[in-house]
């Protein structure tokens, strides 16, 4: 897929778009899980993610209020919504990260491939390992080399560890899906604290990626980075469609027009509407977010 | 005669030439009090590291002509005997600091990984507050109850009981410093480990001890060094020997007790050699020190750079 199609095919262009020279984005290189079929395409999508009555509290405060909401299987599904208003919660509910908290917990039900994450005896660290997750913020291991940060999943999980030669492999498969190995491939030896910022988000995702999650939480993946940086972030996202479930929170609506398939509106912890996204922003039927996306207020 | 259009603007020029002289004066008068300041402070810097310049000078003017390899390969000599060296306190020092860190630096080091790990709890707060407290705690007296609990029971002073001594001493240095460098890891790290299905003991030791490693090598060396000049608590437990001695089961030298024994002598040889000791002393906390400087820089160096 080259860079062309890609833009031609958002449904929005960005400003940044527009004015930028696109750098030259090498080949599309085979992402980690074998593509499929687009879901948005076929008849009846798969629900990867169900959400079932989900309340999420900070100590006595309740940040998420009752959600239901379905994440289709391969496709790009975005939060919105102001500030405080339990996105980032809801995305942490999903792979167990909110309990990670002191004083936070979590009542309802998340559904990953039909089962509860939250059920007795369910391992975090199982849910975790098959849904990966980047934070607003990039945060690479700063004592690990390159190559070592995008291992870093494999390390000491015993038996199953792959060889030398196939952590190579997966390294630069992994790299590859990040649009980073062009840029890196001659230095994976070196800190990942030396790259620049979007280097190391786009590091973060190869990371994410490399223990071949079907799912991809994406925390405000572009708060922190620079137009050019959150361009090329952007369109891995994009790129990602069809063989990985992505959730991403986002502050920026047109970041969520770019790249989404369904987008979801949150306000004061209740998920108000979730669509497709052009019919979300288009024909929003719920006047709260019709409020917010034409900038009433948030 | 010329209207008020004319007269104004120059009235107006007046008081801003005026303003203008002011903020002249004002601004000579904080160049020549920031002079000053600038002054003062390179004097106070300069005073500050003078008594380690005054030190070093006498120590080499003093101890310099007994310093030679028969010092650091020889053993004591009686009194009236030329030459001789320190070469069993040397050791001595050594082993003690051995046993100290083997006990010091990985009960300081857990601590400092529960007090951060732990933060806002009661016994956390409780273990910081109790850590900070044996910090204060004046040497000599450690050395007491290293000779009630130790020394008493078993009935001979020895470089064991020593050793305990100082890795006491260097418990609650190593746990506050631990402690610091682990705060200083960003929560976000801890939480990209745990996203990737890491186990939390695993996060702490493989992500965020790593982390901290630099900085926390760095604090375990300032404890070693710090611990190596002490006396008081050697006093009553390692005691000193005259003779070679490599048992932890009895007393050895140390180059600190060599050197307080050598200096309340009556002798001007073994004041010599007192010199000298204290020279070898400050030589080898100035290794160790410069040793945590080039630990600190190393690759990857986390929190440092």
């Amino acid at each position: 897929m080259t860079d062309l199609t890609l833009a031609s095919r958002r449904p929005t262009p960005s400003p940044v778009r527009s004015m930028t020279p696109v750098p030259p984005v090498p080949p599309t290189p085979p992402v980690v899980v074998p593509p499929r079929q687009h879901a948005e395409e076929s008849a009846a999508p798969v629900v990867r993610i169900a959400v079932h009555h989900l309340d999420a509290y900070y100590g006595a405060s309740r940040t998420v209020r009752d959600v239901n909401i379905g994440f289709h299987d391969g496709q790009v599904t975005a939060i919105i919504g102001p500030s405080g208003c339990g996105k980032s919660t809801l995305l942490r509910c999903l792979n167990r990260m909110h309990e990670t908290i002191p004083g936070a917990r979590t009542e309802g039900e998340v559904l990953l491939d039909g089962q509860d994450v939250y059920a007795r005896g369910a391992s975090p660290i199982q849910v975790r390992r098959r849904i990966g997750m980047v934070f607003q913020r990039p945060t690479p291991f700063p004592t690990m080399s390159i190559r070592d940060n995008v291992a870093a999943g494999f390390k000491g999980f015993g038996g199953t560890a792959p060889s030398r030669r196939e952590l190579d492999e997966i390294v630069e498969r992994s790299l590859r899906s990040a649009a980073l190995w062009e840029e890196v491939k001659d230095r994976l030896k070196d800190s990942a604290i030396g790259l620049s910022g979007g280097q190391q988000q786009r590091l973060c995702i190869a990371r994410a990626l490399a223990t071949g999650p079907r799912v991809l939480l994406l925390d405000e993946p572009t708060a922190s980075l620079d137009p050019i940086s959150t361009q090329k972030v952007e369109e891995l996202v994009y790129q990602l469609r069809g063989t990985v479930t992505v959730v991403i929170v986002t502050h920026n609506m047109q970041q969520a027009a770019r790249v989404s398939n369904r987008t979801a509106f949150m306000l004061g912890g209740e998920l108000v509407e979730v669509a497709p996204t052009s019919a979300l922003f288009t024909t929003p039927k719920d006047p709260r977010t019709e409020a917010y996306i034409t900038g009433r207020f948030g | 005669m010329s209207g008020p259009a004319t007269v104004q603007p120059s009235r107006v020029t007046g008081v801003q030439v005026a303003a203008a002289q002011r903020t002249a004066r004002s601004l000579g008068r904080r160049r020549v009090v920031n002079t000053i300041m600038l002054g003062v402070m390179y004097v106070a810097a300069l005073v500050a590291v003078l008594p380690l310049i005054f030190i070093l000078w006498h120590l080499a003017r003093e101890g310099a002509s007994s310093l030679s390899l028969d010092f650091f390969t020889k053993m004591p000599k009686p009194v009236g005997e030329e030459g001789g060296g320190m070469a069993n306190a040397i050791v001595g020092t050594l082993v003690l600091l051995g046993i100290a860190s083997a006990i010091g630096l990985p009960i300081g080091i857990g601590a400092g990984l529960y007090l951060a790990e732990q933060r806002g709890t009661r016994l956390a707060n409780t273990v910081r507050f109790l850590s900070d407290v044996l910090n204060g705690l004046p040497s000599i007296v450690m050395g007491i109850f290293a000779w009630q609990f130790l020394v008493r029971p078993l009935g001979h002073f020895s470089a064991a009981a020593g050793g305990i001594a100082l890795g006491a001493m260097m418990i609650p240095l190593v746990t506050r410093t631990t402690e610091e460098m682990i705060r200083l890891v960003p929560v976000s790290l801890r939480e990209a480990a745990l996203a990737l299905g890491y186990t939390r003991w695993r996060t702490s030791l493989a992500i965020v001890l790593r982390t901290a490693l630099p900085g926390i090598v760095t604090g375990a060396l300032v404890a070693v060094a710090r611990i190596a000049g002490e006396t008081a608590p050697l006093l009553f437990t390692a005691f000193g020997n005259q003779f070679w001695s490599l048992s932890l089961d009895e007393p050895t030298s140390a180059l600190p007790l060599q050197i307080f024994s050598y200096a309340i002598s009556p002798y001007d040889d073994w004041h010599r050699l007192a010199w000298a000791g204290s020279m070898v002393l400050i030589g080898l906390v100035l290794v160790i020190s410069l040793i945590s400087r080039f630990v600190t820089r190393s690759r990857f160096g986390g929190g440092g750079d």
